[in-house]
């Protein structure tokens, strides 16, 4: 073993290099939400990147022990704070199988149709963020004009936006009012083509493809590593979806595709959810003509009480990927124990990964990639 | 020497000085309602409406900006350096407002510097206008290192290698219309259009057609605007070389890269696209483009401003497609297609030149 001075390594140019280290975030305009990275760079290359997460953690899972079953809703809402119908579902479809529940079709119908409209708005503020960071301005004022629609859907509903608590162990809260399927059937057959739109302005752009194809390369295998879940995984080749793979609510009673693409890069990804749009656009389609009568809420009894003994654990496929909630229960009405997997906090540990060897620039269309929300990475 | 303090007093002081104020005063209007109509057709692009609450259609916003930023609190921080980092704004602006003065906004009307359409004529007004415009990157580099924040420091290097690199090609595709013109004056080049009947982009086809476009993505580069904004790129750099600057010196700023829009803009129309010609300057049955029922010269300087209205609207188009391009892709974009191209163009442009 020849002994090298370290110094001669990372000298390879006359001059010494000295690296720079910069504090990327939490107030920065691309890192969404509180996201703090350390960078270390040699001009704009990185050479380091180190996550600082924390910023936003407010004991959601401490929180959810003091609380009965059915109160503990809301506070999923206030994870993936712009999904939080599939937060919604994951919780009370922990609680009902722990409990044993039985939901009513109706209401199961309800809830794929909230799901999928959910995705739709959560993809579009992904697209909206992803396109400004990469420079295109104006993806961001069309996405949020159709996201509006689903956000007053929502509204109508139940009354919320974002923080929509639209979900009940046992069933659904309310009905749906009067006319809201004709105003959703409305908007499922409009919003295709504004897909269009969005794709006629990125897809096949030259700059928007020199900016993504090729940058953030996450292999399968370290996809898997890291347990990265939804559009990421399916970005890089891994045909993974727990609405095909572990059917929940009415997702085996309807046709769509789960799209895969085999490149492994941002464009990949970005190509990834906006079929999802087009698929989520099919379910809802399907869930709307399929809607049966009937009761919206099954029977449960008065105080939702767990059993003595016995832990649930239930995922969904959330816009960003798996969120499961894992419930210990302890004969009383509060969960003894619950602990929330949300996608986010998997797909950021794979970030530095990512970005390391490329330019600052690569590191912002990356974090727009991995879609992450803060509320749920800090809990 | 018996009417110096008459005539010639007159003629190369009064006349000059008023000309110059009435320039920056337009321009300056022009810069002004530029910002607003930048946001206005970002609005209309973005189905949204952009500014309309400052008196009617939003009209006063541009004043209103003003006030603000004049109102507001001008910071230095703690361990800049004061004396680059004051100089900065400047180093901006001027050059811009400089390159102003050998524009020619219309046509030479009778003899004699009095009643002509532009401040002066310099012989070698192409050159002076390369030169000048070359000084603007001291003032991005200087602001960036002196602000004493990483974020402005490569926002600093991004805007100083974009700019040498885009210099290269801007330059040399300016020669092509040289060559055509076989003068530098920026009056006689127009001059020289009109003798051949011809805009020089349509001169020497396709090479005129081919150096126009290499000058205007190299002045979209140099002016640091979409999809070319790396330097002050927000969502990379928060703001990139302006980032700790606030009230009048982030105005001076802002101010600069409009002034820099024109003026490439404005250089672009007078080398490529007539200056104050109208469409088409040969063909007898367009004449009526020629407004002759206008005073001297007006239509000329109509004719200008429409072609720089037209430049200013394509900024912002792009502005509202585009994303942005990677530094290093920029770099490559420069240095490997648009240097040769342009050489190519001005070598087969000289070549022609001696062949025919």
């Amino acid at each position: 073993m020849v002994e090298v001075d370290s110094r001669d390594l990372s000298s390879d140019t006359l001059f010494g290099v000295e690296e720079m280290e910069i504090n990327f975030g939490p107030q920065h305009p691309a890192t969404h939400g509180v996201l703090r990275l350390k960078l270390k760079v040699d001009g704009e290359r990185i050479v380091d990147c180190y996550p600082v997460i924390g910023y936003l953690h407010r004991g959601t899972e401490k929180l959810f022990e003091l609380h009965p079953f059915f109160q503990n809703v809301p506070h999923t809402d206030r994870l993936d704070y712009v999904a939080a119908a599939t937060n919604n579902l994951a919780y009370v479809g922990a609680v009902e199988k722990l409990l044993g529940l039985v939901v009513p079709p109706r209401a199961s119908y309800i809830r794929t149709i909230l799901c999928e409209l959910q995705r739709i708005s959560s993809h579009l503020l992904w697209l909206a963020t992803h396109a400004i960071d990469i420079g295109a301005m104006t993806p961001f004022f069309y996405t949020f004009r159709e996201r509006e629609i689903v956000l007053d859907l929502f509204e109508e509903y139940c009354g919320a936006r974002l923080t929509l608590n639209c979900m009940r162990p046992g069933g659904q809260p309310v009905d749906l009012p009067v006319g809201w399927v004709e105003r959703c059937s409305e908007f499922i057959e409009s919003f295709p083509e504004k897909i269009d739109d969005y794709e006629g302005l990125l897809t096949e752009n030259r700059i928007w493809k020199k900016r993504t194809v090729g940058n953030g390369i996450l292999t399968p295998e370290l996809a898997l590593e890291y347990g990265v879940t939804g559009p990421m995984l399916r970005g890089s080749g891994i045909q993974l979806d727990i609405r095909k793979a572990m059917p929940y609510e009415m997702y085996d009673q309807v046709d769509f595709d789960v799209p895969v693409f085999y490149n492994c890069d941002t464009y990949d990804r970005y190509l990834v959810r906006m079929e999802e749009m087009r698929q989520s656009v099919r379910i809802v389609r399907q869930c709307l003509e399929k809607l049966p009568e009937g009761p919206i809420m099954g029977k449960r009894p008065r105080v939702l009480k767990a059993p003595k003994e016995g832990d649930v654990y239930h995922a969904v496929e959330a816009p960003k990927g798996e969120i499961g909630f894992y419930i210990v229960g302890n004969g009383t009405p509060n969960p003894h124990r619950c602990r929330v997997r949300p996608p986010s906090f998997y797909n950021i540990q794979v970030l530095p990964e990512m970005v390391v060897g490329g330019l600052i620039a690569d590191l912002i269309a990356v974090i727009g990639t991995t879609d992450i929300v803060l509320g749920e990475v800090d809990r | 020497m018996v009417d110096f303090f008459g005539e010639t007093l007159f003629a190369y002081a009064v006349v000059p000085l008023a000309k110059i104020i009435v320039a920056i005063a337009v321009v300056l209007g022009i810069i002004a309602y530029t910002t607003f109509a930048e946001r206005k057709i970002l609005g209309f692009l973005q189905v949204r409406t952009g500014p309309n609450r400052v008196g009617p259609w939003g009209l006063f916003q541009p004043i209103a900006d003003v006030a603000k930023l004049l109102g507001k609190e001008d910071v230095i921080p703690n361990r800049a350096v004061t004396w680059a980092y004051v100089l900065a704004p400047c180093l901006v602006v001027g050059p811009a407002l400089i390159i102003l003065s050998v524009i020619p906004f219309g046509p030479p009307s009778g003899e004699g510097p009095v009643s002509s359409w532009f401040i002066t004529d310099v012989n070698v007004g192409l050159l002076l206008v390369v030169a000048i415009a070359s000084i603007g990157v001291y003032g991005l580099l200087l602001g960036g290192w002196a602000s004493n924040n990483k974020f402005s420091m490569l926002g600093g290097l991004r805007s100083a290698a974009q700019m040498i690199s885009y210099e290269v090609p801007q330059g040399f595709s300016l020669v092509v219309p040289l060559l055509m013109a076989g003068t530098l004056s920026l009056v006689g080049i127009v001059e020289a259009q009109l003798a051949q009947g011809r805009w020089f982009i349509f001169g020497f086809f396709p090479f005129g057609l081919l150096a126009f476009f290499i000058y205007f993505v190299a002045g979209v580069a140099e002016s640091n605007r979409n999809p070319f904004d790396l330097p002050e790129a927000e969502s990379e750099l928060v703001a990139g070389f302006h980032t700790e600057y606030s009230g009048m010196r982030f105005a001076l700023f802002f101010l600069g890269e409009y002034a820099n829009m024109i003026v490439i803009s404005a250089v672009a129309v007078t080398m490529f696209l007539g200056g104050w010609l109208r469409p088409f300057p040969n063909v007898e049955w367009l004449s009526f483009l020629d407004l002759a029922f206008l005073p001297a010269g007006l239509a000329g300087l109509l004719w200008f401003l429409v072609k720089l209205l037209a430049f200013l609207f394509v900024y912002i188009w792009f502005r509202g497609t585009f994303p942005r391009y990677r530094f290093d892709q920029l770099m490559d974009l420069g240095w490997k297609w648009l240097i040769p191209t342009a050489l190519l163009s001005v070598a087969a442009t000289g070549l022609w030149k001696i062949l025919i």
